[in-house]
């Protein structure tokens, strides 16, 4: 243990309790970096390192294979070419995951303002409720949306006789599925922090806003709604992004023709073993949705959330 | 007079929406438990048939199937015991400290929730087959703590910083050490925290499959992964019991805990 000299001056008493501040104050600077080691070390190791490592493999030259080996060509020319082959999968991606998103956003705003402005005791019931579908595993969920939506159930039955649907049309195997299942996979995720912010809301504001003459539609627009933004930001990438990146719903309730970009990293990283293209494709995926994040915070206007 | 009328509309209205989006997040799994008593007419069939209690006197008729949740529940344990240390510790450097490199330590630990699974899972693969590391059990359990600590960093922190430090304040003032009032003040009261954080991050782990699927390597199966290579060749109904298990089984515990914190509160 070493103690500053100068401090230790005034007699040989005091150095002793001099000395425990001092050492105390070093401990407590080192602190929080031995708190964080383990954790950083291991988000350093297997999330910055990877993601370095996609960004080389995305450059290997792709005449290699795994048996031969890759060469490090800088072959920038893999985003091109994997654009070029899999754009209709970039652009299925965004959409499906952007019409689940405001799906989930118009079906979640009714349910999270219920359960915190209207629920009163039944408030930690209801909210159990959100999350208890999460207790059954994901892919058992997406799989029962084969039998509600198979082509012999009583959905499409009853969608038929009102002629919604045609003689012989189906839900299953169709966009119309693979949207179903991602807005309801990822629908909780939209709820629980719009819930957040809802809980928040001062009902006296909205009790001002009828003093001052305002209808229902008016002070939801004018009060509700720009108070529950941080929630509605935060819910929105919550559901868009892990949506986009999704694969499961579109193997599993979708065809080929509904396939989505994280069916095609799938299969050219461990199906085709095309690694190069496969982390071509997997870092455009990444910076594309970055990019979106940061247009969709700087036009919300609300960069705090992060 | 127009504006009450609309009021009393807008908040049953509200109220209306809410009840069927509850029933829309339930109908799957009212339909995973009727399934599992669902004698199916063949093996490639998702429809209902004959109810039969088989699936469930003999839930692990159907090879693989109980050794892969096995597997899943031990990779569930191991990487929530880690994700749950290192998230924790992390969490009392970031809220109790104020330190060099801490916005950069934030972005680090919010990058891996932003981050869209393929890309994860994928990324950690490249990284694994360009260090020659063998894929299996041990893989999975590292892209297993990975995804959670994040998650366990954002709860344990939540709870943290709601923490009233007077308490804190009180201990020291009565002579306890740093360490006593840690042990005896600050843990008891964060634990709330930690616990809610590991029951997040084994339910991540144990209901993962993008990224498992992409580290786990041809042997080790888990559960996810068994009903994904189950579904290209016929579902064993059995599947189903396990799904109508855990949910089961989750939600007795979240009722019990939530009647265990009312009767703490009432007494």
């Amino acid at each position: 243990m070493t103690v500053l000299p100068g401090l230790a001056a005034p007699g040989g008493g005091a150095a002793e309790t001099v000395r425990g501040p001092v050492a105390g104050q070093r401990r407590r600077r080192l602190l929080p970096y031995l708190l964080l080691l383990p954790g950083g070390l291991w988000l350093l190791l297997f999330y910055a390192l990877p993601a370095a490592q996609l960004g080389a493999t995305s450059l290997y030259d792709p005449g290699g294979s795994l048996e031969t080996g890759y060469a490090m060509t800088g072959a920038v020319g893999n985003y091109p070419d994997a654009l070029a082959a899999y754009w209709p999968h970039f652009v299925r991606s965004f959409a499906y995951a952007g019409i689940a998103t405001v799906l989930c956003l118009l079906l979640g705003y009714p349910l999270a303002y219920a359960i915190a402005q209207k629920a009163g005791r039944w408030r930690n019931v209801l909210l159990v409720c959100v999350v208890a579908p999460f207790f059954t595993s994901f892919l058992v969920r997406t799989l029962a949306w084969k039998t509600i939506l198979s082509d012999s159930g009583w959905f499409v039955g009853v969608l038929r006789d009102l002629h919604l649907l045609a003689a012989d049309g189906r839900l299953l195997a169709t966009p119309f599925a693979v949207v179903t299942g991602l807005t309801y996979n990822f629908l909780p995720f939209m709820v629980l922090p719009l819930y957040a912010s809802l809980e928040r809301l001062d009902g006296r504001l909205l009790e001002a806003a009828r003093d001052l003459y305002a209808g229902p539609v008016r002070s939801f627009l004018r009060v509700t709604l720009p108070l529950s933004l941080p929630g509605v930001v935060a819910g929105t990438l919550l559901t868009f992004i892990p949506a986009a990146g999704d694969y499961i719903n579109a193997e599993l309730l979708g065809t080929p023709r509904t396939y989505m970009i994280g069916n095609v990293i799938d299969s050219a990283f461990l199906v085709r073993l095309d690694y190069p293209q496969a982390a071509a494709l997997s870092f455009l995926l990444m910076a594309a949705i970055l990019a979106m994040v940061l247009g969709y915070l700087r036009r919300a206007g609300t960069e705090e959330v992060l | 007079m127009g504006h009450r009328l609309g009021r009393w509309v807008a908040d049953r209205w509200v109220v209306a929406v809410a009840l069927a989006v509850l029933a829309y997040l339930f109908l799957p799994v009212a339909v995973v438990a009727a399934l599992s008593v669902n004698r199916p007419s063949s093996r490639l069939s998702y429809d209902l048939n004959e109810f039969t209690l088989d699936n469930w006197r003999n839930p692990c008729g159907p090879g693989d199937m109980c050794a892969a949740v096995v597997r899943s529940v031990e990779i569930g344990f191991l990487a929530t015991a880690l994700a749950t240390l290192l998230g924790t510790l992390m969490a009392f450097a970031m809220v109790r400290h104020r330190f060099r490199g801490r916005s950069a330590t934030n972005v680090l630990i919010f990058l891996p929730m932003a981050t869209p699974e393929v890309v994860l899972g994928s990324s950690l693969l490249a990284l694994f087959v360009a260090g020659g590391v063998p894929l299996g059990f041990w893989t999975v359990v590292i892209a297993h703590v990975l995804f959670c600590v994040s998650f366990v960093v954002v709860t344990v922190k939540a709870r943290l910083a709601g923490l009233d430090a007077r308490l804190e304040e009180a201990a020291m003032d009565l002579y306890a050490s740093e360490w006593q009032t840690f042990r005896r003040i600050t843990l008891p009261l964060v634990l709330p925290g930690i616990v809610a954080a590991a029951l997040l991050a084994f339910s991540l782990s144990f209901d993962d499959f993008i990224v498992t699927n992409f580290n786990a390597g041809p042997a080790t199966v888990t559960f996810p992964m068994y009903v994904w290579g189950a579904a290209q060749r016929g579902i064993p109904p059995q599947v189903n019991v396990v799904g109508t298990a855990m949910f089961a089984v989750s939600l007795l515990l979240v009722v019990a805990t939530m009647m265990r914190r009312r009767g703490a509160v009432a007494a």
